[in-house]
């Protein structure tokens, strides 16, 4: 299947209310458009505890013990790969790292051949990154065990939406999303995290505002036009407007590998009119919440002493990273028990 | 939930009673003791157990909740993750003499995997086992220190201790597993 197959092009279909004790049925992790709030909730929730186990004085616990996890990356990362091996191996998975680079990939396997050889190779879970989007899918359809997405070209970052989620929580006072304004500010076109945290922050009932200069914007408007019951989602390019009482700010990178020529004048146009400043910083709620996904261009979309202002959560992030992932191959191991294939 | 009522709310408080002295007996005192109950019923039980040391003996002991289900040995048996219901122990056990607290005694795995979980916390001077009912079938060399009451069972019977915290009544109620399930090791 491809990714949004199921859905006409532009039409957010509208949240699944209804909070039941929903257990977890997800045998892949490819994007969170397919979660439910309540599945969301789970998350959530196992989250928490996995933050108490990472307080102890033996930050590990056998959950996973006997789990065989890869790590295949076609693309370079440190937080999240580094982030999935400390959380597998924090619920005694084995671990197994895959760079593409040093791997036959170099000589011209394909996707779907190097996911056999490492099912072969007994893996039970697969966490992939891979530069073309949907290639998690094509994974899925070959992968007896389970898949996780850990960023697939401009279109989703799971794991990124649900940490970021959970980090805004564990800062927003009451722990809820539902009306807050929540801002994500700058390059949203070739952003998986902005999609992602589309579809959690949506969900969870937050007030969503999507910011940058127009040529950075598109693809986005459908969206915004449809809407659909429930979701709360505005477009503009206008900063101050996007600003103003804020309750989360989040800055993207501005991808210069990413960077076709003449989306952008130049990067000191960008961070002179959509940088996040301690100037600008003033419109938004005296207690905003400032995130940043990583790895940041201080100076570009974040000005240096924003990004280590009190109201930055962006080490919080990582932390959280570590606990979310930890919450997701728990969840995932438990559809797919006993044995890759049986 | 309908069985055989074995035990009544009555009974029940009788029970703790009764172990929270025996624990002090056992213990030669309050000092360097605390209490550890195991989710979910456990839990409850293993506050009323201090409760009635404070009353007795005027000492309020420390209590923590263990959350076991990270620990267990039927992970890979199980169809659904477990949803973990929250570990919170509040001291530091080194030195402690640690009671642990559940409310059915059965294969002795859960036990097992509570032994472990607290291990991960520290090293306490001594473990010890409390429990409301113990209904046999070990499967695992393990006894408990503190019984409220022995309750032979067969293995196609399912026994459920009923707290007021969690059930809204106290109670232990005995019933029988429809067509011929056995209960599994997993629960106690």
């Amino acid at each position: 299947m491809t990714p949004g197959a199921d859905r006409p092009d532009g039409v957010l279909p509208a949240p699944a209310a209804v909070p039941s004790p929903a257990p977890w049925a997800h045998r892949h992790l490819l994007d969170v458009d397919t979660l439910t709030r309540s599945e969301i909730e789970l998350v959530m929730k196992t989250t928490d505890e996995m933050r108490d186990i990472l307080t102890r004085p033996i930050p590990k616990v056998p959950a996973l013990r006997g789990m065989a996890v890869t790590i295949l990356f076609y693309e370079a990362s440190t937080r999240t790969r580094v982030s999935f091996e400390v959380a597998a191996k924090n619920l005694s998975a084995d671990v197994v790292n895959i760079t593409a680079s040093a791997s036959s990939v170099s000589k011209g396997e394909s996707l779907v051949d190097t996911i056999r050889t490492i099912e072969a190779l007994g893996a039970d879970m697969i966490v992939m990154r891979h530069s073309v989007s949907g290639a998690p899918y094509l994974a899925a359809e070959v992968f007896g065990g389970s898949i996780l997405n850990g960023g697939d070209g401009w279109h989703a970052h799971p794991s990124q939406a649900l940490l970021d989620l959970f980090t805004m929580r564990s800062r927003l006072p009451g722990g809820s999303l539902e009306g807050r304004k929540v801002v994500i500010l700058g390059d949203v076109l070739h952003s998986r995290v902005a999609r992602s945290n589309l579809w959690t922050l949506t969900a969870m009932g937050a007030d969503v505002w999507i910011c940058g200069p127009s040529t950075l914007l598109r693809g986005y408007e459908a969206w915004a036009a449809h809407g659909a019951a429930g979701r709360r989602f505005t477009l503009t390019s206008d900063v101050s407007a996007a600003l103003k009482d804020a309750d989360v700010l989040m800055a993207l990178r501005i991808q210069k590998e990413r960077m076709a020529s003449g989306l952008l004048p130049s990067l000191r146009e960008y961070a002179a009119r959509y940088g996040l400043t301690q100037e600008r910083l003033r419109a938004a709620s005296p207690d905003v919440v400032v995130m940043h996904p990583g790895p940041m261009n201080e100076g570009v979309e974040i000005a240096a002493d924003v990004a280590v202002d009190p109201r930055s959560v962006i080490t919080d992030q990582v932390t959280n990273g570590v606990a979310v992932r930890m919450a997701l191959l728990y969840l995932l191991a438990g559809t797919h028990h006993g044995k890759v294939g049986a | 939930m309908s069985g055989r009522r074995i035990m009544a709310a009555e009974d029940v408080r009788r029970a703790v009673t009764r172990i929270s002295h025996e624990i002090v007996e056992k213990h030669g005192g309050t000092d360097g003791l605390a209490l550890v109950g195991i989710q979910r019923r456990g839990v409850p039980l293993a506050k009323r157990l201090a409760d009635a040391i404070a009353e007795h003996d005027g000492v309020m002991l420390p209590v923590g909740a263990l959350d076991i289900t990270f620990y267990r040995d039927d992970l890979s048996l199980v169809a659904q993750q477990p949803i973990v219901k929250g570990t919170d122990i509040g001291f530091d056990l080194n030195g402690y003499t640690v009671v642990l607290v559940d409310d059915v005694l059965y294969t002795g795995r859960t036990i097992r995997a509570a032994m472990d979980a607290l291990m991960d916390f520290g090293r306490p001077k001594a473990i010890r086992l409390a429990v409301m009912v113990d209904r046999g079938h070990r499967e695992l060399p393990i006894r408990a220190d503190h019984v409220g009451k022995n309750v032979p069972t067969s293995r196609e019977e399912v026994v459920h201790v009923l707290v007021e915290e969690v059930d809204g009544e106290d109670g232990v109620e005995i019933a029988r597993l429809p067509d011929g399930r056995l209960t599994g090791g997993a629960e106690s």
